[in-house]
């Protein structure tokens, strides 16, 4: 069938108009631009390697006098944050991506899903049954938990009849607020509520080197999530076009959930939460180039990794040499600029 | 050939498609018609496996659809459904690219680019191919819908109402299309309609569906008499014989 000719000549009669209004040229992503986003993102990176109460910089780096302690500052306490503040920006913003496509719903995200709580659950689980096991399989005990959390979410919007824009996400918050009651009240009987403040507040401050690598895991994930980028746009546009065009929705949501959950517990494990990091990139980037995963996934993972730098450069800033935690300071930005979309969204044309 | 035997939809203890058993022709144009309710997009997302049978077997190429891999029958039948509520940004043409995926899976050749301006071209949407389908309007995103089914280039084409929110000058000019497709290329298009005179004027086939149940087939001739349609609608409706075609008329 496909070896015949798509251009079969036109119709005789030109039926359809050619009166459609001249739109303005595609709002796009082009290369360039993307570039020009990443080399901004390199420059906090630098910015943030030289941020902190230990003096490191380019000069103390070269005077011989200094050299030794500075590069030791930089090896194992900067350089490692840097990297986790990148990694966990990327593949966060990128779960939330995947997630909205999942939900075929904007306001989700791994925060507002109950992604994060129950794996916030599953690691208070292991710290209190099987206290000595690692920390790959403390996260990966918390995945599993994440997993389950995320399914149960999507399976209650499978029965929600009215599944308008805003419900969902506040489905998402009450099963949150459910698994976190629970991980609260075990905590608190256990004594735990200072290990718990750890996962839940994101915080970057005690990053080592040692401490983090396993960020490394979720930027896997996110190349993984753009190798079958277009899996999940089709996902996106729901169920019954997905069958037309052969592939299987379940399997495409059960990927994308193994994605996110593994993503989530790892950040969660790591470096705790960071509220509306997941919310806000991906609506920019929208915005800005559509919902084209192989085109807004490059996008997704620059822009994650700034907004969390800049937050954390911020955060280390105002109260120098006190820090204010990176999901206190994405919680306050991030929530304005949702605010802000949120109100923007509705005057487009319907 | 598409072929339903005793296919059945159960919702709880309602029966909205009842046994039905069918041929659809292997080629042209066959309309579905039928008051609401009839159970005709029902048995048409049954027929293309979106919705599963509560008893019953289809069969596409002799294919049984309920076992058949998905990616295989979608190189041999696509399906536009009544409902496409859009949340994604996408631009036409990137919609319309997504129809070569069964063929493409997500590696546009060459060839695949050209189906995709041809499908543009053919419906009118070059001038649109760069907006995101959430600026756009009911009936232009109904095209792109459309595009992007045709360039999915199935023998099988089954529309469940395509002229959804499209204004006259589009309504014919997609049914035209459809026509095109039929005739030029030798496909099987199955539309359901609600509008009896494009019906009548552009089919070779009418199945007509009353309460789950096949109620009438044959040509639009056989079909446009008022004991038949007053059978189907439970109403009387005048047929008069207007340049050639039978065209209903039903508003008063």
């Amino acid at each position: 069938m496909s070896t015949r000719s798509p251009d079969s000549p036109p119709l005789p009669e030109a039926a359809f108009a050619r009166s459609e209004s001249v739109a303005r040229p595609a709002k796009g992503g082009p290369l360039p631009l993307l570039v020009l986003a990443g080399l901004a993102v390199l420059g906090l990176a630098g910015t943030s390697l030289l941020i902190g109460v230990s003096h490191v910089s380019w000069d103390a780096l070269l005077a011989p006098s200094e050299h030794q302690r500075a590069v030791q500052v930089l090896v194992i306490s900067r350089v490692p944050r840097t990297l986790a503040l990148v990694l966990a920006g990327m593949s966060l913003s990128v779960a939330g991506l995947i997630m909205q496509m999942l939900a075929r719903n904007r306001f989700v995200e791994p925060f507002t899903a109950g992604t994060a709580e129950s794996a916030s659950l599953g690691l208070l689980a292991v710290t209190l049954l099987a206290p000595g096991l690692p920390i790959l399989a403390r996260t990966a005990v918390a995945a599993g938990f994440a997993m389950a959390g995320t399914a149960l979410f999507l399976l209650i919007l499978r029965r929600i009849p009215l599944r308008s824009a805003l419900v969902v996400p506040v489905v998402g918050l009450v099963l949150g607020a459910i698994f976190d009651a629970a991980t609260t009240f075990f905590a608190y009987r256990f004594s735990l509520l200072q290990s718990l403040m750890a996962w839940t507040t994101g915080d970057f401050s005690s990053v080592l080197r040692g401490r983090y690598e396993l960020l490394w895991g979720a930027f896997v994930l996110t190349v993984v999530a753009y190798v079958v980028a277009d899996r999940f746009t089709v996902a996106g546009m729901g169920e019954a076009f997905t069958t037309n065009l052969g592939l299987s929705h379940p399997r495409i949501v059960a990927l994308g959930l193994a994605i996110v959950a593994m993503v989530t517990a790892v950040v969660v494990a790591t470096v705790g939460m960071i509220p509306f990091i997941g919310l806000v990139v991906p609506n920019v980037v929208s915005l800005m180039v559509g919902d084209n995963a192989r085109r807004s996934i490059p996008w997704v993972a620059v822009l994650g990794a700034g907004f969390v730098l800049l937050c954390d450069i911020v955060g280390r800033v105002v109260r120098q040499p006190y820090e204010i935690p990176v999901g206190t300071v994405a919680g306050v930005v991030g929530s304005l600029v949702f605010l802000h979309l949120l109100l923007r969204r509705n005057d487009r044309v319907g | 050939m598409i072929e339903a035997r005793n296919v059945s939809r159960r919702y709880g203890d309602t029966l909205v498609v009842d046994d039905v058993t069918l041929k659809l022709p292997e080629r042209g144009v066959t309309s579905i018609i039928g008051p609401n309710g009839a159970g005709k997009s029902t048995l048409l997302s049954m027929v293309s496996r979106l919705l599963p049978l509560s008893s019953g077997t289809v069969l596409v190429d002799g294919m049984d659809v309920a076992r058949t891999p998905g990616d295989a029958l979608a190189r041999r039948l696509a399906i536009l459904r009544q409902d496409n509520a859009v949340t994604s940004r996408l631009t036409v043409r990137d919609l319309v690219t997504f129809g070569r995926y069964p063929h493409s899976k997500g590696r546009p050749t060459v060839e695949d680019r050209a189906f995709v301006e041809g499908a543009l071209h053919h419906l009118g949407l070059e001038p649109i191919a760069h907006r995101f389908l959430d600026e756009l309007s009911g009936g232009q995103r109904q095209r792109a819908f459309v595009a992007m089914v045709l360039c999915q280039d199935t023998h099988y084409v089954l529309l469940d109402e395509p002229l959804n929110s499209l204004d006259m000058k589009h309504a014919v000019a997609m049914m035209k299309e459809l026509r095109r497709a039929a005739d030029t290329l030798g496909r099987c298009v199955v539309l359901v309609l609600h509008d009896l005179n494009y019906a009548s004027c552009y089919s070779d086939h009418v199945i007509a569906m009353r309460g789950g149940r096949v109620a009438f087939q044959g040509t639009p001739d056989e079909l446009m008499r008022p004991d038949v349609l007053r059978d189907i609608y439970g109403m009387d409706i005048g047929i008069h014989l207007v340049e050639g075609k039978r065209i209903a008329v039903h508003y008063r």
